[in-house]
């Protein structure tokens, strides 16, 4: 029985979604619409009584207060247009599943398998609207096509009709039908299109070479005896070629990563690099370790889902951040959603699992006004801005954890591929049941358990579908949306079981699903035997393949010892957390799986895991020569600094950042936004992990794309310090502090669509290069690190390739928390110091972005000058000498002048003369000295009483005293001939910086 | 002299757990335990082995029906596994002993929905009041200035003036369901806090003073005992200098705002609960 109860809000209560969805119709579609009111279906498909229809509408899924309900009659009445939106069958629907479970609780009995509760919402539009109008506000800003369905019904209709039909978007069975097996074979002896037609059809990715070394396997007689011992035939199952497809995806396999590069530089020197992340990412790790001796304070990396570090002698701690680029594209709000609860999983399941403690969040978005025509299949970059904004809210809001530091970065080019990066850290004792933490293994014998969510048809081909184009039949099993609660509940237990030591081993089922996650378990043990029917599933009708490499999200893959199987499912019962299991791990050498007694897949380990060989990337290093940007030589420069404020990159993110509760678990120290008026700007961000400890975790990120456009390798060299700027700002100790590396690339793979893969390539190149060079000066282990190398939109005509984005994440220790310091000026009279010199770099700087061009000039990071200084700012802010302290970066020192001044609601009154100047003097000019985005530079401000030894503890590390904190709420600045060429009240200031992005 | 005990529910999306046990103790009470849900259900933890109750923040459920709605309905009609008590009874029993309750954010929203506040129907759970959807639309994490009513029966407050305190939340405008009802609460100076301006003199409808809108900018409100209690504001997210946001300029005592919420609940177990 199928029935439809409707909520709706009483007439006289102010509906915040409507009046939202009214605004974004008038803003982004400049539709006019006089009203939006908006009503909440749940479609109930379960056999229940009247009465008991009736209690849950009452009671669950009303408020009383406010709300009103009808049962299978529409509440709608007066109104233009009405649409109802729905999730397509199969698509994750979290309101759906505790609607359900909150009537099971009410009947006291479970629903039948096949019964569900479905929802939609209903939007009543009144104003003088044509359909077409009304199918514009559907499909551009109510729907998302690939996975929500939806009707649109005027005003008459509905009446002449009775409302809107029920729809029950129940999963289509499909399988088992006739008595055919659900398992296919899949003949490989075929010609080489053939091979490239079923990896192209089956969105598996494989490229013709990985084909032919697959149909090779299969070809081997040893293969074949054995493949018949288990009853299979000499063809591939789909079970093993979706497997083999996830395991050796780009996604997963890191290919780019670990091919063999010839590199050629700009002088023609040509090198061989056998594997990237070996030569520069683990060697980087491996001498910084070295170097750090006996202060050496790595305990896993790069083996694990996270990086593990040392905190004291009781904790260890857990970092990770992650990608989530594609899905975010195809849906924002899903596909960011799921970024962030599944980085949660990393450390989640890093050693025997953290604590989680904060999140950090970078997008890189297009610009949100722009007005340009776009690619058809392109979502516009505010959408996708708004998308992913709620996406990661609801996912880290909901899950507990304070999301402490983060940046929004605009470039058009993001409009090709959005990058969602989200980063989780976490926090566990050093030793847990007696054993170290970070350590774990799995026996022969161990049980395969799977906890938490059930598996469906999303996420499938998540991992494969990361680097091919859009089409209209693979969506909706390609995003995801994650469920914060369910996975809630699934942590709540798990780290209660981890303390009682119910299991040996943890791991995330992440990109691939199980066919990942077990078959990494099983590079740790040899083997395993599974039977893919025993897995849960969230509707009937999956194929075994699709079970496998299902990325349905919430889920955790243990080895839980076979002596404590009984206490781990009993407590799973009573946290109310489904744990299934699934076989054994074996030490056979082989991933053997199963559907109930049939084998579907037998692949053996080495064949998975070492059975490809390296990809040949040719790499060319040909330095660019941008057209040179005239710096303007003129008396005021107070238009250009109002103009970089408001600019996006250097702009206020505050209505982004109050979204987000930075503040939950009690920890935080230094907040995102600070100063007078609660509205700084803040570096770093500081955490107390332990509440009755002062010993803090500094975090900070540095990233800057633009550099690209001149060289890849000054890029990362001036993200990885600026990155350790900003920890180093706050307080953040140099003897503690470890990196993590992100990439995102645009495909550097020569190929047809990619002519100018060599280019790209070398800019990867370079980029390594200067990580292992500035790590290594900076002694910065990385600890672990993603990478993302597909991020180009290709539709056959129109191409938009990423700019190379290295995203650098710091993260260490601040010995005694009560020691931070903030970016906002203080009190008026303390003096102003500018660490570190400044040269003429304005390339690639946000002062040549304002006057339309890119320059050649990048700042160029000297590591041990920069080092000395760092070292010698944390002594001086270690004995309490620093009022403020502001990085300088997008810019320049204006910028960092200006956001510090009206942070702390007082003035400064500079002088450019003061400033210690590198390189050829014929290139300072006021200018220059204001907007040049020169490494490594800090502004500090100093109580007078405190300079002299302020000035000792930094002696040789080349500063100078540039001004004075003023009571006159005013920024001056003054020339190098004297003359005022900034001046500019804090008010004018401030208000240019928050307006750009205030509304959204 | 029998130990003051406090206990946290956590479980099914509840994220304040922690923080919340941290300022029990640092509030003076002897024993602070925090209890999964399951642990209660299972008849493992009872409610009748402790005098104060906190009920704190997070997503129970998601707020996937409305804030707090699936877990009111849970608590409503869940038994507990053994003697197949209703779990509301407990929390009945616990009210009708004299005990403390205080509902914090999504527990405030629990209590309102599970119809324990304002309680001006004399025991009876019967809901009344709600917490819904800030006129922003918007969730937001500000701090917010608190005016206390001097007068409000609150255990919770006396002695104090003002407080400053964050508010994390999507769902946080209060709302009556009649005129009546804000009349009552009003009379019965049971509307203990109110957002205000900062000198918390004036009760404000000002954004972002008041940020989410509420009716008479009430921000907490407790019963005509004053034992039972729940405000949108985090106290537990104050009790120490380094959480205020600009603890580096101003010079602040040691102990955060919040901290007297859970010292006053800590004092009025010690007199009259033991």
């Amino acid at each position: 029985m199928t029935n439809r109860v409707e909520i709706a809000l009483k007439r006289n209560v102010r509906d915040a979604r409507g009046l939202r969805v009214k605004r974004e119709i008038e803003e982004f579609l400049r539709l006019p619409v006089a009203e939006v009111r908006t009503i909440d279906v749940y479609t109930v498909d379960a056999a229940l009584t009247g009465e008991e229809l009736d209690s849950a509408a009452a009671g669950p899924l009303s408020d009383p207060v406010i709300q009103e309900r009808s049962i299978d009659k529409p509440i709608a009445a007066a109104f233009d247009w009405g649409v109802e939106v729905g999730f397509r069958p199969g698509v994750t629907d979290n309101v759906g599943r505790t609607a359900r479970e909150a009537i099971e609780y009410l009947t006291g009995r479970s629903f039948q398998p096949g019964e569900a509760v479905y929802t939609a919402v209903q939007y009543l539009i009144s104003g003088e609207l044509a359909r077409t109008d009304v199918e514009r506000i559907a499909t551009g800003l109510l729907c998302n096509p690939l996975i929500q369905r939806f009707t649109i019904l005027s005003g008459d209709e509905f009446h002449r009709q009775g409302g809107f039909p029920a729809v029950v978007p129940r999963v289509a069975e499909t399988v088992g039908a006739n008595g055919r097996s659900p398992v296919q074979e899949i003949d490989l002896e075929v010609s080489d299109e053939e091979l490239l037609r079923i990896s192209r059809e089956g969105v598996l990715a494989l490229t013709l070479e990985e084909m032919l070394i697959i149909q090779a396997h299969y070809r081997s007689s040893l293969v074949r005896t054995q493949r018949a011992g288990v009853g299979l035939g000499h063809a591939p199952t789909d079970v093993e070629l979706e497997c083999l497809a996830q395991t050796w995806s780009e996604h997963c396999k890191h290919k780019i990563f670990s091919g063999t590069v010839q590199y050629e530089d700009a002088e023609g020197n040509r090198q061989e690099i056998k594997s990237l992340f070996k030569s520069f990412i683990q060697q980087t790790t491996k001498d910084v370790r070295e170097k750090l001796g006996e202060r050496d304070f790595c305990l896993s990396v790069f083996k694990d889902n996270a990086g593990v570090i040392r905190f004291n002698d009781d904790w260890s701690l857990v970092f990770k951040v992650e990608t989530h680029n594609s899905p975010s594209a195809l849906d924002p709000y899903g596909g960011a959603l799921t970024g962030i609860v599944g980085v949660n999983r990393d450390p989640f399941g890093t050693g025997m699992g953290a604590r989680l403690i904060f999140n950090t969040d970078v997008f890189c978005f297009a610009d949100p006004f722009y007005a340009k025509p776009l690619p058809s299949r392109l979502l516009h970059p505010r959408r996708i801005y708004e998308g992913v904004v709620e996406g990661v809210e609801h996912g880290g809001n909901k899950s507990g954890i304070p999301t402490v530091n983060g940046s929004l970065v605009f470039d058009d080019r993001f409009s090709g591929k959005p990058l969602v990066f989200c980063g989780t850290a976490g926090f566990m004792p050093a030793r847990i049941n007696e054993q170290p933490s970070h350590e774990k293994s799995i026996l022969p014998g161990d049980l395969i358990v799977m906890t938490g969510g059930r598996i469906g048809k999303d996420g499938i081909h998540g991992a494969t579908f990361s680097s091919e184009e859009l089409n209209e039949n693979s969506p909706v099993t390609a995003v995801q949306i994650g469920d914060p609660i369910t996975q809630k509940r699934m942590f709540d237990f798990l780290i209660r079981a981890r303390d009682k030591g119910l299991y040996r081993f943890i791991t995330d089922n992440g990109a691939g699903g199980l066919s990942s996650s077990i078959g990494e378990m099983c590079g740790e043990v040899g083997g395993c035997r599974m039977d893919l029917a025993l897995a849960p599933l969230k509707y009937p009708g999956l194929k075994p393949w699709e079970i496998l490499i299902s990325e349905a999200q919430e889920r955790m893959s243990l080895a839980v010892p076979p002596e404590q199987i009984n206490e781990f499912l009993a407590m799973a019962k009573r946290f109310g957390v489904e744990a299934t299991v699934l076989g054994e791990f074996t030490d056979s050498g082989v991933f053997h799986i199963l559907h109930g007694e049939e084998t579907v897949a037998w692949l053996p380990v080495s064949f998975m895991h070492e059975g490809l060989p390296p990809l040949q990337l040719p790499a060319k290093w040909t330095p660019p020569v941008n057209s040179e940007v005239e710096v303007e030589v003129k008396g005021s420069y107070t238009e250009d600094l109002l103009k970089l404020l408001g600019a996006l990159n250097i702009c206020s993110k505050e209505s982004v950042v109050r979204r987000y509760d930075h503040e939950v678990q009690g920890g935080s120290v230094v907040k995102p936004f600070t100063g007078v008026a609660n509205d700084g700007p803040s570096d770093a961000a500081v955490v107390r992990p332990l509440l009755d400890s002062f010993e803090g975790v500094a975090v900070a990120h540095g990233i800057c794309p633009r550099y690209s456009d001149i060289d890849t390798y000054h890029m990362t060299a001036n993200a990885i310090d600026e990155a350790l700027r900003n920890y180093v700002a706050v307080g953040g100790s140099l003897e503690l502090v470890a990196g993590l590396d992100n990439f995102c690339w645009c495909d550097p793979v020569l190929s047809e669509k990619t002519p100018d893969g060599p280019y790209k390539m070398a800019q990867l190149v370079r980029s390594n290069q200067a990580l292992y060079d500035v790590c290594l000066a900076y002694n910065l282990p990385l600890v672990s690190g993603k990478d993302s190398m597909k991020n180009d939109f290709y539709d056959g005509g129109v191409k938009i390739s990423i700019p190379p984005t290295l995203l650098f994440s710091v993260i260490g220790k601040i010995e005694d928390a009560r020691r931070a310091v903030t970016m906002d000026v203080k009190r008026p009279g303390d003096i102003v110091y500018l660490l570190g010199a400044t040269g003429a770099e304005l390339g690639g700087s946000e002062y040549f972005a304002l006057h339309g061009g890119v320059g050649n000039g990048v700042p160029v990071v000297d590591t041990s000058a920069a080092y000395l200084r760092y070292r010698a700012y944390g002594r001086a802010l270690q004995a309490g000498t620093v009022a403020s302290c502001h990085d300088l970066s997008d810019g320049g020192l204006a910028v960092a002048a200006a956001e510090s001044a009206f942070a702390g609601g007082y003035g400064m009154n500079l002088l450019l003369s003061e400033l210690l100047w590198c390189g050829d003097t014929a290139e300072k000019n006021d200018a220059t000295l204001l907007f040049s985005e020169s490494a490594s530079r800090l502004l500090v401000t100093v109580r007078p009483e405190r300079s002299a030894e302020f000035q000792t503890y930094m002696a040789d590390t080349g500063f100078s005293a540039i001004g004075t904190v003023t009571e006159a709420p005013e920024l001056v600045v003054n020339g190098l001939n004297g003359n005022v060429v900034v001046a500019a009240g804090l008010a004018d200031l401030k208000e240019a910086w928050q307006a750009t992005l205030r509304e959204l | 002299m029998a130990k003051t005990r406090a206990i946290v529910i956590t479980g099914n999306g509840t994220n304040c757990e922690t923080e919340a046990a941290h300022a029990c103790r640092l509030g003076g009470f002897d024993e602070v335990v925090i209890a999964h849900l399951a642990e209660i259900l299972s008849g493992e933890i009872r409610l009748d082995d402790f005098h104060f109750l906190n009920l704190t923040g997070g997503f129970l459920d998601g707020d996937d029906l409305g804030s707090a709605k699936a877990q009111a309905n849970r608590l409503k009609n869940a038994v507990v596994a053994g003697n197949g008590e209703k779990l509301v009874e407990q929390f009945t029993r616990f009210i009708r002993d004299g005990k403390l309750i205080l509902g914090v954010c999504n527990g405030f929203q629990l209590m309102v929905k599970m119809g324990m506040l304002p309680g001006m129907e004399g025991g009876e759970l019967n809901q009344t009041v709600t917490l819904t959807h800030n006129d922003s639309g918007r969730f937001q994490d500000r701090w917010t200035w608190l005016k206390v009513d001097p007068a409000s029966p609150s255990v919770y407050t006396k002695g104090v003036a003002g407080l400053y305190l964050p508010v994390r939340h999507g769902e946080g405008k209060f709302v009556t369901d009649s005129p009546e009802t804000l009349e009552r609460i009003l009379d019965g100076r049971l509307a203990v806090l109110t957002y205000s301006t900062p000198d918390y003199r004036e009760s404000s409808m000002e954004f972002p003073l008041n940020p989410n809108g509420s009716q008479n900018a009430i921000a907490g409100i407790c019963d005509p005992t004053g034992r039972l209690m729940g405000l949108m504001p985090h106290p537990e997210a104050f009790v120490h200098y380094t959480q205020h946001p600009r603890w580096t300029r101003e010079s602040l005592p040691e102990e955060g705002d919040g901290l007297i919420l859970f010292r006053n609940a800590a004092e009025y177990v010690r007199k009259n609960l033991r």
